[in-house]
């Protein structure tokens, strides 16, 4: 069975820079199996390293929340959509060089600017 | 699934009529029944905060403020930057160096003399936010981080008040309302923030800025719903857009009867430390740095003009190379390690990329495997430019 997985903006440097992707896969842990599988640099931004999804990853089949569902062992039939939706807090980060990551994030403009300096 | 926006209770119904010029000035909205004079002294009676006067707080400013919205508060301690005009619309060129709230007051004002604006010149905080955010009735969210994104989230759930939540990333961007009477809050969506550290790399960073145009608009669309009563609001649905293919898609948004914050069992009673739950220790906390052989720019320039065999590498990404460039051999940081063969370790190599830190990783990584000619170019590019060739642009 076909499901299509859609790659949120954040995780395409990590999916060979696809916006999405198809895989066969009967529940959406298979899925994300295959998924990470595929594309071995996606594991650590979708999973703990004891194999959790990650708190700030939202996973959706169709537009149901994995997690009022049966979780990764939700079904998936053929045709399905898998959405991989992480949080995004904004912020533009000017920095190429930037070595801190995310701080963009979760640090002010300026504040950024003053570690950048 | 859509659910009927709810009118929102405890807003003080003050003014009872509009002066000739307001019925002139938004006849637009009072020809439409969906608004009418009832929804247009709404809007006048109404109070907004703004928490950010950024890209997403641009355009909600300019149509909360043109859409006649009694009262606007914004909140920013920034200062306008030569990098905000590409999308933070409601400065010019004029307003850079300016405190943001003052340049935003002195644009919006100017598009309304009607509506009052009160700037608040500060950072979001714990300690002032339950203060600011009682006095309105509608909070949006157009920050740019998580630790503020979590307060903004709390204050509102602790006082009721709605809270309109934009957010983007490069060409993608979500929206909805949290904190309507039994929809979900932040926490329902996201229990936690990701660790710093984790995507994505700056290097992946930017934004197109009329992403922030979009978003901010379909923000101030759910405020102004919200106040009239109007239509179907997010609450309850996750809004993507997905710029690049010009696709909006929906998800829906479940109260987690669970949530610490906003479920039947709040452990969550005040606003805590949102730098700390984040994982960011403060923002003074000292910069990590990598110690690297180093050369100066002008260290550089000297010995290259002594014809000294000096090899560049520039560790930028192709679209930097574009930009500007010192005419190096161009191997983007994150391809290093599988494109080592490139460099010949007997020659002498000076790395460098747009301020020296990128390339400091590159220097310290080639020495790991066993490079001994490598020198970092302090300040990269931009020192460059600076002490060097001033011909060369700064980005």
């Amino acid at each position: 069975m076909s499901v299509k997985v859609i790659i949120p903006t954040p995780l395409r440097p990590y999916a060979g820079k696809r916006d999405s992707t198809e895989v066969k896969a009967g529940t959406v842990g298979e899925a994300l199996g295959r998924l990470t599988t595929e594309f071995g640099d996606l594991r650590k931004h979708l999973f703990t390293e004891d194999g959790k999804l990650r708190s700030f990853v939202n996973v959706y089949v169709n537009d149901e929340d994995i997690r009022y569902l049966a979780k990764e062992n939700t079904p998936t039939k053929d045709g399905d959509t898998i959405s991989i939706v992480p949080s995004i807090a904004g912020g533009s980060c000017f920095f190429h060089d930037c070595r801190f990551y995310r701080c963009c994030s979760a640090l002010s403009f300026r504040a950024c600017l003053r570690r950048q300096a | 699934m859509a659910t009927k926006v709810q009118p929102m209770t405890g807003a003080a119904n003050s003014a009872v009529s509009l002066s000739n010029e307001e019925i002139l000035r938004y006849s637009r909205h009072l020809i439409m029944p969906e608004v009418g004079m009832e929804g247009q002294l709404k809007l006048k009676n109404a109070k907004v905060l703004l928490i950010g006067t950024g890209g997403l707080g641009a355009p909600l400013g300019l149509y909360l403020a043109a859409a006649g919205i009694g009262r606007l508060g914004l909140v920013d301690f920034d200062v306008v930057d030569f990098t905000n005009l590409q999308r933070q619309v409601t400065f010019g060129s004029g307003d850079v160096g300016k405190p943001k709230t003052e340049a935003a007051r002195a644009r919006l004002s100017s598009l309304n003399t009607d509506i009052q604006i009160d700037t608040f010149e500060t950072k979001l905080t714990s300690d002032n936010a339950l203060e600011l955010f009682k006095e309105f009735d509608v909070i949006v969210d157009g920050t740019d981080n998580f630790p503020t994104r979590y307060l903004v989230n709390d204050a509102c759930i602790l006082l009721g008040k709605p809270n309109v939540y934009g957010s983007i990333f490069r060409f993608e961007g979500q929206v909805t309302v949290f904190g309507r009477p039994d929809g979900p809050c932040y926490r329902c969506l996201y229990p936690e923030p990701p660790p710093p550290g984790l995507v994505p790399s700056c290097a992946e960073g930017g934004v197109l800025g009329v992403l922030p145009g979009i978003v901010g608009s379909i923000q101030a669309m759910e405020t102004i719903k919200l106040i009239l009563g109007r239509g179907d609001g997010l609450a309850g649905r996750l809004l993507l857009f997905d710029a690049l293919a010009m696709k909006f898609r929906e998800l829906k948004l479940r109260k987690n009867p669970n949530c610490p914050m906003c479920g039947e069992h709040r452990t969550i009673n005040k606003l805590i430390d949102y730098y700390e739950f984040c994982g960011v220790r403060g923002e003074e906390a000292p910069a990590p740095n990598v110690q690297v052989p180093e050369i100066t720019p002008r260290e550089l320039k000297s010995r290259l003009d002594r014809g000294d065999d000096l090899f560049i590498l520039d560790v930028r990404e192709p679209h930097e190379f574009q930009i500007c460039n010192l005419k190096g051999h161009l191997i983007p940081l994150g391809e290093l390690p599988r494109r080592v063969h490139e460099l010949d370790s007997s020659r002498e190599i000076v790395a460098h990329c747009r301020s020296g830190k990128r390339s400091a990783e590159a220097v310290d990584f080639l020495r790991k495997t066993g490079f001994r000619k490598i020198l970092n170019l302090k300040g990269g590019i931009v020192a460059w430019s600076d002490e060097v060739d001033p011909s060369v642009p700064k980005y």
